[in-house]
């Protein structure tokens, strides 16, 4: 399969990316695939702390629907407000267009604490056995 | 009789297929000494010959369909044409279950979409849901929607809200999060709930029109709860809304209206029945529709592209999101807001009015009546719809007995209520009741005062 | 813009109306003089439409519906069985519906004997002390089962300590839900090997934070717990309370008593166990049974029969947890409970058990030879099947359901319980003949065979039905909840 190796993940299936001292945070293809049509995602205000591996957030799909960990500590900087017309870019382009917020992260280094994409895709096989 | 689909041979045919030798052996995960011998001792068998004459008998006792109603209370007895008998009688609609499976079920969809749009109509809100229990749970769900809503946990009571329904608030709610605002002359006062608001109150609740069938200030009661960061509840008489302006709508000003308006809605079709199944209805505006309780219709395209209407945002209810869920509700009262959609479809623009003039027109007429009366007085001077406080010269409960002789129920005695209101009589007066029907009720009044 | 599917807001209009009121007869007076201050409304936007033209609307709408007096409608824990019509008309007699709640136990005896008839026969069913009727449907019976349970350790200094409900992962989604509206933390077990309840999970979290253990019996795969009395047991040592979910009480009436089964306290979902009917998504009731020890913090009134044999509502309960319905409860279907009751009397209601629990094992069997039967034990009333095998012909448990429809039968419950891949719950009831289980059997079977042949006509299924798949993405996109007014 292959995940983007510019990005770092969590076992929620979550991927985050430090660029310049920010990090965006969306969900992975195969999140997506999972849940199919995302019909609504509640996204957290700017400003708003989040706290690592806690929800802060909710995707919704048709018939499913799914917390949202963060991957690092931070507070909130931005959210995707394209998202409210248009939550099907996040099955789009679940790693671009799709990105769901950015924070300043507490501790930039936590980023690279998370799983690289080689771990990941283990990490995916071994929850199909 | 127990309609029971196999006869002993076919159970026998049965066993050989499954591949046991007899069904004892398909229990052995049961422990031995649970297994009953024999079934409990229960009564019946009942023939439907011998059903009838037992349940006609209890029937009868209730002597209910000799008396005509002046009772009110929350539970009316309004005009239900006979087209909704022979429409919502159908098994088509009767046997059906929850619309799953869309395909097979657009009967029971575009029921539910049609009753969602109305009562969006009538409430003056952007959507409505599929119904609720009654308008008491349907008004507790929607303090507990303005809790999550704005993550404050206290509820203010403003007014003459019905006891039952403030006595369903305080069993899901604890006590100390439950504030009551005494009313003034029989309304809500804005003052005195703005003294009783705080920056940990979620929701101010009224009634419209209250218990005591008075109609209270929606614009006040909105503005006082809005100015506190709170949302503003009104839990609404359906009949009256076809009249009076809706709490939900903005108001002239532009101020916002009712945040959620919840109700009863057994006068919409549905008979009286002790009480149940009720009709509890529940409308929204847009920003909280995500936290709306019970089922919700919505209207989509097939493969065809032919409209069609499915179950939507279910992933708020229970079935998915299970502890997160909005509420916890599944089997609603379905159709009881069929009989409802089928009602306002037959009464429609005007007939709604209609009732609900004549209810202001007979309900006014009849308390003049009883004003003339000596030794009763209205107990309140402001506006009421259909329904009105009499103080009596008697204990209420005696001006009640008296009815039976001239084949009336005058009213509900709210001494049962509280002691204080013993000598009050709560009166309610349809488009049913004729002047014929009011004439009789009013000499069961002279009667009972003494005035004879 | 077919005739037959408009909606009322799209026929009839300006002059046309429904059926007349009569004239007022008392002297009238202006609205402005009567409602002094008062704002009253401008336009009401409802539909205008002859009566005939609003019966053609609701008999069209009738016609796209598959119910159970036409077809068969396994769905699993629902219980769709026959629903008997002389408990309608009895329901429906003038002195039950015209009934007012608030007139006085002395004018509304007829009621109150149905009321505290339903409360003794429903506990002489369950094995409980007493019953009430206030709860409408099974969810609201939970939580008012869980405030009930909440009273009671209150009652001993321990409603503080004591904020957790186990639930095993099979639960029904109502369960947690409930447990939430009680402002309490669930507690999810993994079940065991056999899909029932694992007495080592049970132990790892039971302690004196625990306030209950919510349990379905037989579980959501119809299994019976064959642990259940351990299970009470170790729950009531710990200081815990143990609630039923009555859901699948099909399985056990006249067979077995869940107050024999060591439960404090469970909901009956009358609209499955006792035939009222499902009303398009309701009413239902759901009332609750508990032993003794609950008994002081039922809701009030209770109804109480004197020594004359006359029935009183009795208000003077002091511990009661407070009332849960405005009134007491859905009266019209409890009558109809009640008929149903008395219609079977006793060995009746055993021989529902049973022919239920044949049926579905009879089904179970002949099915398992198609699709994947993760746990081939006897079951009761219910089964679960996997669609598992189906998936490498790119076919889901959502085409078969789907593609059932086209067969004129409802699709079984499908993706619940969660536990179980792709899962199929089916409950046949013991209404369904022979025949109508073998036409069923053979529809799976067909379906099977066409997952292999043909995917496609299984992707695109159903066919035969008044819509064909509808666009359940599109709808919470665009959550169009209401009509547009023209």
């Amino acid at each position: 399969m292959g995940y983007p190796d510019d990005v770092r993940y969590t076992p929620e299936h979550e991927w985050a990316r430090l660029e310049k001292g920010i990090v965006t945070i969306g969900i992975t293809s195969y999140a997506t695939d999972q849940l199919g049509d995302v019909v609504f995602v509640e996204m957290p205000e700017v400003g708003r702390r989040l706290e690592a591996m806690k929800p802060f957030g909710v995707v919704e799909a048709v018939k499913t629907v799914s917390d949202l960990f963060a991957p690092v500590a931070g507070e909130v900087v931005e959210v995707n407000g394209a998202l409210g017309d248009s939550p099907a870019l996040v099955n789009q382009d679940p790693f671009g267009e799709g990105w769901i917020v950015r924070v300043k992260p507490a501790n930039p280094a936590d980023v690279q604490k998370l799983m690289s994409s080689a771990d990941y895709e283990k990490h995916v096989e071994e929850q199909h056995a | 009789m127990s309609f029971v689909g196999l006869t002993r041979d076919e159970e026998q045919r049965m066993l050989r297929e499954i591949g046991v030798a007899s069904f004892e052996e398909l229990l052995a995960a049961i422990p031995k000494q649970v297994l009953l011998e024999r079934p409990p001792d229960l009564p019946g068998p009942l023939t439907e010959i011998e059903l009838r004459r037992l349940l006609g008998r209890w029937s009868a006792e209730n002597h209910a369909q000799d008396a005509v109603s002046f009772q009110g209370g929350g539970i009316y007895d309004h005009w239900i044409p006979a087209a909704v008998d022979a429409l919502a009688g159908r098994s088509e609609f009767v046997t059906a279950y929850t619309p799953y499976q869309a395909e097979v079920a657009q009967g029971t969809l575009t029921a539910i979409f049609e009753f969602q749009s109305l009562i969006a109509e009538l409430t003056g809100c952007d959507v409505a849901n599929a119904s609720m229990y009654d308008g008491a749970t349907a008004m507790v769900e929607g303090a507990l929607l303005a809790r999550a809503q704005t993550g404050r946990k206290r509820v203010v009571v403003a007014g003459l809200v019905h006891p039952h329904y403030v006595g369903v608030l305080r069993t899901y709610l604890d006590d100390a999060n439950v504030t009551q605002v005494a009313d003034a002359a029989g309304l809500a006062a804005p003052a005195d709930v703005t003294a009783a608001l705080g920056p940990d109150v979620a929701c101010v609740i009224y009634q419209q029109p209250n218990f005591f069938g008075l109609l209270e200030d929606p614009a006040a009661l909105n503005g006082a709860a809005h100015g506190a960061g709170a949302l503003a509840v009104a839990v609404c008489d359906p009949i009256a809304l076809a009249l009076i302006e809706p709490p939900g709508r903005a108001a002239a000003d532009g101020s916002r209206g009712a945040d959620l308006v919840v109700g009863e809605a057994q006068s919409l079709g549905n008979p009286m029945s002790f009480g149940g199944p009720l009709l509890g209805f529940f409308a929204a505006h847009q920003s909280l529709l995500r936290r709306m309780p019970g089922r919700l219709a919505a209207e989509t395209v097939d493969k065809q592209g032919r409209r069609g209407f499915v179950l939507t945002l279910q992933t708020r209810e229970q079935h998915i999101r299970r502890e997160k869920a909005t509420s916890n509700i599944c089997t609603n009262q379905g159709l009881m807001a069929l009989r409802a959609t089928i009602h306002m479809g037959l009464l429609g623009r005007e007939g709604m009015r209609e009732v609900a003039e004549l209810c202001v027109q007979k309900s006014h007429y009849a308390a003049e009546l009883a004003r003339r009366i000596p030794g009763y007085r209205l107990a309140h001077a402001t506006p009421f719809f259909r329904e009105f406080v009499l103080e009596c010269p008697v204990e209420a409960r005696g001006v009640v007995e008296a009815g039976l002789e001239f084949g009336v129920r005058p009213g509900i005695n709210l001494g049962r209520f509280r002691p204080a209101w013993k000598d009050l009589l709560l009166v309610a007066v349809t488009e049913q009741r004729n002047a014929e029907e009011i004439a009789r009720w009013a000499a069961a009044l002279e009667k009972a005062g003494g005035a004879r | 813009m077919s005739i037959e599917r408009r909606l009322l807001i799209e026929q009839g209009g300006a002059g046309h109306r429904g059926p007349e009121l009569p004239a007022c007869d008392v002297p009238t007076r202006p609205l402005a003089e009567l409602l002094p201050g008062v704002k009253l409304r401008g336009e009401l936007r409802f539909p205008q439409v002859s009566e005939p033209e609003v019966v053609r609307h609701f008999i069209e709408l009738s016609t796209l519906n598959h119910h159970v007096d036409r077809g068969f409608y396994p769905l699993g824990s629902c219980t769709m069985k026959y629903n008997p019509k002389i408990n309608d008309e009895l329901s429906g007699l003038p002195g039950f519906a015209k009934a007012h709640p608030l007139a006085g136990d002395a004018a509304t005896q007829g009621c109150l004997r149905v009321m505290a008839a339903v409360q003794r026969v429903l506990a002489d069913v369950t094995g409980f002390d007493a019953v009430t009727t206030q709860p409408a449907a099974g969810a609201h019976g939970e939580l008012t089962g869980l405030l009930l349970i909440r009273a009671w350790h209150r009652s001993r200094g321990e409603g503080e300590k004591r904020r957790k409900v186990i639930v095993p992962d099979s639960a029904h989604g109502t369960n947690p839900a409930s447990v939430s509206l009680c402002g309490w933390e669930t507690v999810v077990i993994p079940s065991g090997e056999h899909a029932t309840v694992s007495l080592e999970a049970l132990d790892k979290v039971l302690d004196g934070s625990t306030a209950a253990v919510m349990l379905t019996v037989p579980n959501t795969l119809g299994l019976f717990e064959p642990q259940v009395l351990e299970v009470t047991r170790r729950a009531h040592a710990a200081g815990a309370q143990v609630y039923l979910d009555g859901a699948n009480l099909n399985a056990l009436v006249g067979l077995v008593r869940p107050g024999d089964l060591g439960f404090d306290v469970m909901h009956i979902n009358v609209h499955k166990t006792f035939s009222t009917p499902h009303g398009g998504g309701g009413p239902g009731a759901g009332p609750v049974a508990v032993k003794e020890h609950l008994v002081p913090f039922l809701p009030a009134p209770v109804a109480v029969t004197r020594k004359d044999g006359s029935i009183r509502l009795d208000w003077e309960r002091p511990q009661s947890i407070g009332r849960v319905h405005s009134f007491n409860g859905n009266f019209g279907i409890l009558v109809r409970a009640l008929a149903y009751i008395l219609t079977l009397g006793p060995a009746g209601l055993r021989g529902v058990s049973r022919a239920a629990i044949l049926n579905a094992n009879y089904l179970m069997r002949r099915l398992a030879r198609t699709y994947e039967l993760p746990h081939p034990d006897p079951c009761m009333h219910e089964f679960v099947l996997s669609g598992r095998g189906l998936k490498k012909y790119g076919v889901k448990t959502l085409d078969v359901a789907k593609r059932l429809l086209d067969f004129g039968v409802h699709a079984p419950t499908v993706y619940f319980p969660l536990i179980v891949e792709e899962a199929l719950m089916i409950e046949p009831t013991e209404t369904e003949t022979f025949d109508r289980l073998d036409h069923f059997a053979s529809a799976l079977e067909k379906i099977a065979a066409e997952a292999r042949e043909n995917p496609d006509i299984l992707h695109e299924a159903p066919h035969d039905t008044p819509v064909s798949r509808l666009d359940e993405g599109r709808a919470a996109r665009e959550l169009k909840l209401r009509w547009g007014v023209p």
